[in-house]
C-alpha cells in the first residue's frame, strides 16, 4: 500500500499547483469588533501534483473554502503567490488567465447552485464549450455525449431539467460541466456532504475513476474524515487560516504529529460499535479569525500546550520529506527521537 | 426493561394535490425505557415523520393509521390537549437546526427559564436558578454571564447545547433528537454525543436518535432501526446490526461506507433510486434495487420478530417467512456478515 501510494504521490516532475505564502483577509467595517479584518487565510503553502488528490480538512471557519476560492481564481488573494504549471497566475496576461480558468474548475457542495434550473442538463454541460468556442457545434454535441458517459449519466436524461433528477445525478451534471473544458485540477468544496451514503459512494467512485482515467488532480475540501481517508493521497489540516499539518494520508491517520490533527481523528464516529471514539475530547471551539490567539493559534484548546506556545508561533517542522507540522511539542519530540537515535547509533558503533 | 413507546402497525400518509404520499407504512416498534434507539435511513425515508407522529406535530395534511402507545395509552386516540399535556410532561425534542427552536430576540437563559415555567409552577427566581443549572449541565461555560446573550452570539454547537438545556427542563422520559449533530463539526459533534450519552445515563431518559450518519449511531445507540422508503426493514442491537446485518438494504448501506479496509477500491453502490412515495411499489419497497428479488416480493414482507431483540422484513429471511406461514427457502442464505473487508496489503 505504502509503496503504491508513494508512486502515486511522487508523480514525476513538477507540481501542477503551487501556493506560496497565501493570505486572504476580509476587511470588516463596523459591528461587534469595530474595524479590522477577518484573517481567513494566513500564510498558506501547498502544492498538488498532476493526478494527485490533496484533501483539506479542518473545522468550520478554518478557511478551507476561502483557500479553494483563491485557487480557482474566484477570490483575489490579499498576498502570496499561486503558480499553475509553473506560471504565476496573477502575472499572467488576460489570455493566460482565461487558460488558467479552463484548467482549474470548481465543484460545489450543492449541485443546484451551479446548475441553471431552467436549462436542460445538456445545455448546462455544453455551456462552457460554447463559451470557449471549442471545436465545431457538432464536435460540442459529441463532447456532451462523451461527458455524460464519463460521469455515468444515461443519455436519455439529456433533455431533463435539474429538478427532474436525483441529487446524485445533479452532482454528476455539475461534475460533467466542470470537466467540459478538460481541466487538470478540480477544486471540490464539500462535493458529497449533502448526499446520502449510497449516493455519496457513487460520487466518490466517480471522482476516483476520473483521477485514474484522466489523471485529474483534485483539491478535495471535506469535513467527513472517513471520506478523506478513503479518497486522498495527501491531507492538509487547517486551523484558523493556517495549515498546521500536512502529509501522506496513511501517516496523517496513523501517526499524526499535531495535537489538533490528533483531536480531529479522535472525534471520528466510526461506523463500528466495537471501535468507540477516543475518550479524549477537544474542549472549546475555534476562536474568531478577527483576533486570532497569540503564539500558536491552537494554544487555548491544546491539551499539551507548554509556556512557549502562548507567545511563539511554531514554525513548520519537517518530520520527513513529505510530512510536516507546526507544533513546538511535536518538534521537541522529533529532536528527542533524533538525539536518542544518534546516541544509540554512536553507542552501537563504539 | 419495559416498553415506553409502542408503534403498532403505524402508517402515515400526507395528502397532497394530485394524490397522497405514503411516508410511513406498517411500522411496528417498541422503545424500551432507558435505551438509546437509533433510527437510520436515507433522506425522505420517513424518520422525521415518525418522530413528528410521536410528538403530535404532524401537519393537518397527515393521516395516521395503527396505534401509537405511550405508557399504554394510544396517542392517536388522544385529544390534542391531552397530547399536548403529555408532550409537555414527558417528551422533548431536539432538532438539527437549533435556530428553529430558539427565538432570535431573547436571551438564551431567559428562553430556558421560560420553558421551565411552562412546565412547572415556579417563581421567576426559581426558574432562573433552574435555567442556570440546566445550562451548566449541558456545558455552557460561564453560564451566568451568557444568560442574556441572544442566540446569534453563540456558535452552532453552543446553541445546540442551549436547545438541549431547554429540552431537559421538563425532565422528559423521552427525548427525540432529530439529526442533532448533523450541522456540527466532528469535534463539536463528539462533545454533543458525549453529552447525550451522559444525560441518558444520569436521568435514565429514553432517547430516540435520528441520524443518517451510521457512525453516530454506532457510537451511542443500544439498538438501531433501519428504514427504507417508509418501511422499517430491520431492527437489531447495535453490535449485531453492524456485524451481521440481515436485510439486503442494510447490507448495501454498510457496504457503501468508506472505511479503512476499502481505500483505493471502489465502494459498492446501490443501483437505481429511492422510489417516489406518491407512487410506491406495491410490495417490498426495496424490490427495484434488490439483487435477491423474487415473485413474492410484490407482497409487503411482514416485519417479523426474530429472537428477543431483532426484527426483520424480507422474504429471504426465515423469520419473515415463518410469520407469513412460509417455509424457509431451501438455500436460505446465512445472513452474510457484511464487511469488515481486510486490507489486502
Ligand atoms: N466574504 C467574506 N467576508 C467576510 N468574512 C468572510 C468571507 N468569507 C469567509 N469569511 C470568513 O473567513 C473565515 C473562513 O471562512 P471559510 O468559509 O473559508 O471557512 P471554511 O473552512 O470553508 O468553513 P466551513 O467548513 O464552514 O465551510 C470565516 O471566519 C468566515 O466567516
Ligand atoms: N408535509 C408534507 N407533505 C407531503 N409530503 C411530505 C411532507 N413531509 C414529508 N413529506 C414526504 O414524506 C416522506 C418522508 O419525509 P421525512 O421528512 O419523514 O423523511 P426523513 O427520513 O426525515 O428525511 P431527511 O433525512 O431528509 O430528514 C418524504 O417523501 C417527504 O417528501
Ligand atoms: S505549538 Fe503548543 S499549543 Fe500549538 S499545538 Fe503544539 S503544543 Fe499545542
Ligand atoms: S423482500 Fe424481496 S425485494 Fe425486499 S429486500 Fe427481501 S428479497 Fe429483496
Ligand atoms: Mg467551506
Ligand atoms: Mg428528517
Amino acid at each position: 500500500m505504502t509503496d503504491q501510494a508513494s508512486t502515486v504521490n511522487d508523480h514525476d516532475g513538477a507540481p501542477l499547483l503551487e501556493v506560496e505564502g497565501l493570505v486572504k483577509r476580509f476587511p470588516i467595517r463596523r459591528g461587534l469588533f469595530g474595524s479590522g479584518s477577518v484573517h481567513a487565510v494566513e500564510g498558506v503553502d501547498l502544492h498538488i501534483r498532476p493526478g494527485e488528490v490533496l484533501s483539506l480538512v479542518g473545522e468550520s471557519g478554518s478557511g478551507k473554502s476561502t483557500l479553494g476560492a483563491c485557487v480557482t481564481g474566484m477570490s483575489k488573494p490579499t498576498a502570496g503567490r499561486i503558480r499553475f504549471a509553473g506560471e504565476d497566475v496573477a502575472l499572467a496576461s488576460r489570455r493566460g488567465r482565461a487558460q488558467f480558468r479552463r484548467r482549474v474548475q470548481p465543484v460545489f457542495q450543492d449541485p443546484r447552485s451551479s446548475l441553471d434550473p431552467r436549462w436542460p442538463i445538456e445545455r448546462t454541460i455544453r455551456e462552457p464549450l460554447d463559451a470557449y468556442r471549442v471545436g465545431s457545434p457538432a464536435d460540442r454535441t459529441a463532447r456532451v455525449a462523451e461527458l455524460m458517459d464519463l460521469v455515468g449519466l444515461p443519455r436519455h436524461l439529456s433533455a431533463r431539467q435539474p429538478r427532474q433528477l436525483s441529487r446524485g445525478q445533479q452532482q454528476r451534471v455539475a461534475i460533467a460541466a466542470a470537466l467540459a473544458l478538460g481541466p487538470e485540477l478540480l477544486v471540490a468544496d464539500e462535493p458529497v456532504s449533502a448526499l446520502d451514503v449510497s449516493v455519496q459512494a457513487q460520487i466518490l467512485n466517480l471522482l476516483d475513476e476520473l483521477r485514474n482515467r484522466l489523471k485529474l488532480a483534485l483539491l478535495f475540501i471535506a469535513h467527513d474524515l472517513s471520506v478523506v481517508e478513503h479518497l486522498s493521497d495527501r491531507v492538509a489540516v487547517m486551523y484558523l487560516g493556517r495549515i498546521v499539518e500536512t502529509g501522506p494520508v496513511e501517516r496523517i491517520f496513523a501517526s499524526p504529529e499535531h495535537p489538533y490533527t490528533r483531536a480531529l481523528i479522535d472525534a471520528i464516529p466510526h461506523a463500528d460499535p466495537g471501535r468507540k471514539m477516543s475518550r479524549i475530547r477537544l474542549t472549546g471551539e475555534i476562536p474568531s479569525p478577527v483576533n486570532p490567539p497569540s503564539g500558536c493559534r491552537f494554544h487555548p484548546r491544546c491539551p499539551v500546550a507548554i509556556e512557549q506556545c502562548r507567545t511563539v508561533d511554531p514554525p513548520q517542522t519537517h518530520f520527513d520529506q513529505t510530512h510536516s507540522a507546526a507544533c513546538h511539542v511535536a518538534a521537541a519530540g522529533l529532536a528527542q527521537r533524533t538525539s536518542t537515535i544518534s546516541a544509540l547509533s554512536k553507542g552501537a558503533t563504539s | 426493561m419495559s416498553a415506553l413507546v409502542e408503534f403498532r402497525d403505524v402508517g402515515v400518509d400526507y395528502a397532497r394535490r394530485g394524490g397522497i404520499v405514503s411516508a410511513v407504512q406498517n411500522v411496528s416498534l417498541t422503545l424500551e425505557e432507558n435505551e438509546t434507539f437509533g433510527l437510520v435511513g436515507e433522506s425522505g425515508c420517513g424518520k422525521t415523520t415518525l418522530s413528528m407522529a410521536l410528538m403530535g406535530l404532524l401537519p393537518a395534511s397527515a393521516r395516521v393509521t395503527g396505534q401509537l402507545m405511550f405508557r399504554g395509552e394510544d396517542l392517536f386516540a388522544m385529544s390534542e390537549s391531552e397530547h399536548r399535556r403529555l408532550r409537555g410532561d414527558e417528551v422533548s425534542m431536539v432538532f438539527q437546526d437549533p435556530a428553529t427552536s430558539l427565538d432570535a430576540t431573547f436571551g438564551i437563559g431567559y428562553q430556558v427559564a421560560e420553558t421551565v415555567r411552562a412546565h412547572r409552577q415556579v417563581s421567576r427566581r426559581e426558574s432562573k436558578a433552574r435555567a442556570l443549572e440546566l445550562l451548566r449541565e449541558v456545558g455552557i461555560p460561564a453560564a451566568e454571564s451568557r444568560y442574556s446573550d441572544p442566540p446569534h452570539r453563540l456558535s452552532g454547537g453552543m446553541r445546540q447545547r442551549v436547545v438541549m438545556a431547554a429540552a431537559l427542563a421538563n425532565d422528559p422520559s423521552l427525548l427525540l433528537a432529530d439529526e442533532p449533530t448533523t450541522a456540527l463539526d466532528v469535534t463539536i459533534q463528539a462533545q454533543v454525543l458525549d453529552l447525550l450519552a451522559a444525560l441518558q445515563r444520569k436521568h435514565g431518559t429514553t432517547i430516540l436518535l435520528i441520524a443518517h450518519d451510521l457512525g453516530v449511531v454506532a457510537q451511542i445507540c443500544d439498538r438501531v432501526g433501519v428504514m427504507y422508503a417508509g418501511q422499517l426493514v430491520e431492527v437489531a442491537p447495535v453490535g449485531e446490526l453492524f456485524a451481521a446485518p440481515r436485510h439486503p438494504y442494510t447490507r448495501a448501506l454498510l457496504d457503501a461506507l468508506p472505511s479503512r479496509g476499502r481505500r483505493g477500491r471502489a465502494l459498492r453502490v446501490i443501483g437505481g433510486q429511492v422510489p417516489d412515495l406518491s407512487h410506491p411499489p406495491a410490495g417490498c419497497r426495496f424490490a427495484d434495487r434488490c439483487p435477491h428479488r423474487m415473485d413474492v416480493c410484490a407482497t409487503v414482507p411482514p416485519l417479523a420478530t426474530s429472537g428477543a431483540e431483532r426484527q426483520i422484513a424480507c422474504w429471504l429471511d426465515p423469520a419473515t417467512r415463518a410469520t407469513a406461514g412460509l417455509a424457509p427457502l431451501p438455500d436460505s442464505p446465512t445472513p452474510n456478515p457484511a464487511v469488515p473487508v481486510g486490507d489486502p496489503s
